[in-house]
C-alpha cells in the first residue's frame, strides 16, 4: 500500500511539473477559427516552431474577437480575414507590419436539394434574397468573425435585415456552424477552405453559390505594434511573419490540401 | 445505432494508440486540476475550520454566502479572472491570460468554496469535546486545532475530492482563461467541446470515456486509504 501511495505521489508531481515548467519562448497568435479548422495551421506552424524553438501559441476566435485580443494586448500576432478591420486595427495604431498571406473564397452551402433554388441565382445577394424569401434555414456565425462580416455586408446589399426563426444566429466557429448547418440542414456561407476540409465525412451540404467577385476572401497577418505595448514580442513576431509571407510558408499554404483539393491560394509574386 | 457502435469503436481504438493529443490534453487536465486543488486546500481548509469552530456575529450570513459561492457558474469565475489577468486589467503586467497559470487561479476560485463548504460541514459535525479535551491535556490552541483536523481527515478528503470533481469537469474556466491551446492549454472538457463542434464525435468520446476514469481512479485510491 505504502508504496502505492508513493508511487502515486511521484507521477502525479511528475505531472503538475510537466504543465508549469516549461522555458521555450513562447509568442500568443490569435486567428480566426477557418486557420484551424481547416488544419492548415498544423502543418504550417511546426517548421516555424523547429527553426526559430519556439511555440506558437494559437488562440483559434473569430476575426472580430482576434483582434480585440491585440487590441488588448494580450497577443503578439494576429491572423485574420477582414480587410477593412484590419486597416482599422492599423490605422488606429495596434498593429503594424500588415502583410497579405493567401486567400480563398467564400461559398453558400446548404442542403443538396437546394430549397430555395439559390443556384440559378446571379449573385450572391440574390441568393440570400432567396433564401429569405423561402424562409429556407440559415445559420449565421453570429460571432463577429470575418465570415460574420462578410455575411452583414451580403445581407446588407441584398437590402433584407435578417430575423424570424429561419435565422439562427450561432455564437460559434466556423466547424460547429458547419455541422450545426448539416444536422438542420440549412444554408450558411463558409469560407471554402473550412468547407472543403468538412466535406465528405462530416457534411453533405453542397456548394450552391460560388464564384462571385464580391466573395474575395483575404488573409493577412498583423504583428501587434510594440511601441503600444512594449511587452509583446515583436521580434519573434515579425520571424512568423517573414516565414509564413516568405518562400518556405508560402510553399506550405500552397501545397496544402485537404480532401485532394486545395484549401488557400497564394498571390503569385 | 450504428453510427454510434462505430464511434465508440473508434474512440477505444484512439485510446488505445496513446493518440499524442490525448495523451497530453489528459496530463493537462489533471495537473492544471491538481495544482488547483492544492491551493484551494490550503485555502479553503482553514478557512472551513476557522468558520467551523468559532462564533462571531453575522457567521449565518458567510454560511450562507459560502453556500452560494458553491454554485457560482464556471463563466463568471472566467469572466472576472480574465478581466483581472488581461493586459488591460489590474495584474495585466504578468502576462498570464492564455497560460495553465491563468487556469490555475481560475479554478482554484471555483474549488474554495467547495472545499471550504465540506470541511465546514465536517467540523460541525464533530465530536464538540475534541478542542477542549486537547486544550486540557496541554495542547496549544494551534496543536488543538490540528488535532481536530487529523480526526477529521476523511471529511477533509471528501472535500478535497469533491473541488477536484468540480475542476477537472469544468469547461468555462479553461476555455475562457486558458484558450484551448492545442499541447499547452488545451484539456480533455476543452477537446470535448471543440471535437464535438468539429464533428470529430471519436475523439470527443474517447477523451469523454477518459475523463470519467481518472475520476473513478481518483475516487477508488481515495476509497482504498479510508478503508485502511
Amino acid at each position: 500500500m505504502k508504496i502505492l501511495s508513493r508511487f502515486l505521489f511521484a507521477v502525479t508531481t511528475f505531472i503538475m511539473l510537466c504543465t508549469v515548467a516549461s522555458a521555450e519562448d513562447r509568442l500568443k497568435m490569435s486567428t480566426t477559427t477557418s486557420t484551424q479548422d481547416s488544419g492548415l495551421l498544423k502543418v504550417l506552424l511546426p517548421p516555424f516552431e523547429n527553426k526559430a524553438n519556439c511555440k506558437v501559441d494559437v488562440v483559434a476566435v473569430g476575426t472580430g474577437q482576434a483582434l480585440k485580443l491585440g487590441e488588448a494586448g494580450d497577443v503578439d500576432v494576429v491572423f485574420v480575414h477582414a480587410r477593412k478591420l484590419e486597416d482599422k486595427f492599423v490605422a488606429d495604431g495596434f498593429g503594424v507590419n500588415r502583410k497579405d498571406v493567401m486567400y480563398n473564397d467564400f461559398v453558400v452551402i446548404g442542403p443538396k436539394g437546394d430549397p430555395a433554388g439559390i443556384a440559378k441565382a446571379k449573385t450572391a445577394a440574390e441568393a440570400l434574397k432567396l433564401i429569405a424569401a423561402k424562409q429556407s434555414s440559415f445559420i449565421s456565425r453570429g460571432d463577429k468573425s470575418g465570415t460574420h462580416t462578410k455575411e452583414q455586408e451580403l445581407w446588407k446589399s441584398a437590402g433584407i435585415e435578417p430575423k424570424g426563426s429561419w435565422y439562427v444566429e450561432a455564437g460559434q466557429g466556423m466547424g460547429p456552424v458547419i455541422t450545426m448547418a448539416t444536422e438542420r440542414q440549412a444554408y450558411t456561407l463558409a469560407d471554402r477552405g473550412t468547407y472543403n476540409a468538412y466535406k465528405g465525412q462530416k457534411t453533405d451540404l453542397a456548394i450552391l453559390f460560388q464564384g462571385e467577385k464580391g466573395l474575395f476572401n483575404p488573409y493577412g497577418i498583423i504583428a501587434v505594434n510594440p511601441k503600444k505595448f512594449p511587452h509583446v514580442k515583436h521580434d519573434l513576431a515579425m520571424k512568423l511573419i517573414d516565414f509564413v509571407t516568405g518562400a518556405e510558408g508560402q510553399k506550405i499554404i500552397a501545397d496544402y490540401k485537404a480532401h485532394g483539393e486545395p484549401v488557400f491560394f497564394i498571390y503569385k509574386k | 445505432m450504428e453510427f454510434l457502435a462505430e464511434t465508440f469503436r473508434t474512440a477505444i481504438a484512439l485510446i488505445l494508440s496513446l493518440d499524442g493529443e490525448v495523451v497530453t490534453a489528459v496530463a493537462t487536465s489533471i495537473s492544471v486540476a491538481l495544482w488547483s486543488i492544492l491551493f484551494a486546500t490550503l485555502a479553503g481548509v482553514p478557512a472551513g475550520v476557522a468558520v467551523g469552530i468559532t462564533e462571531f456575529p453575522g457567521k449565518r450570513l458567510v454560511i450562507t454566502i459560502l453556500n452560494t459561492l458553491m454554485a457560482l457558474p464556471t463563466v463568471v469565475v472566467g469572466l472576472a479572472v480574465y478581466g483581472i489577468i488581461s493586459r488591460q486589467g489590474p495584474l495585466g503586467e504578468l502576462g498570464i491570460l492564455f497560460t495553465p497559470k491563468a487556469m490555475i487561479i481560475g479554478q482554484t476560485v471555483l474549488a474554495i468554496p467547495i472545499v471550504a463548504n465540506f470541511t465546514l460541514s465536517t467540523v460541525k459535525g464533530a465530536d464538540p469535546r475534541i478542542i477542549p479535551t486537547a486544550l486540557t491535556l496541554g495542547a496549544g490552541p494551534f496543536q488543538s486545532v490540528l488535532q481536530l483536523a487529523k480526526e477529521l481527515r476523511f471529511g477533509i478528503m471528501a472535500a478535497v475530492i469533491a473541488g477536484f470533481g468540480r475542476v477537472i469537469a469544468e469547461v468555462g474556466v479553461a476555455m475562457m482563461l486558458g484558450g484551448n491551446i492545442r499541447g499547452y492549454t488545451r484539456t480533455m472538457t476543452t477537446a470535448i467541446a471543440m471535437e464535438t463542434g468539429k464533428g470529430e464525435f471519436a475523439l470527443g468520446l474517447a477523451l469523454g470515456i477518459i475523463l470519467m476514469a481518472v475520476a473513478l481512479l481518483v475516487n477508488l485510491f481515495l476509497n482504498i486509504l479510508q478503508q485502511r
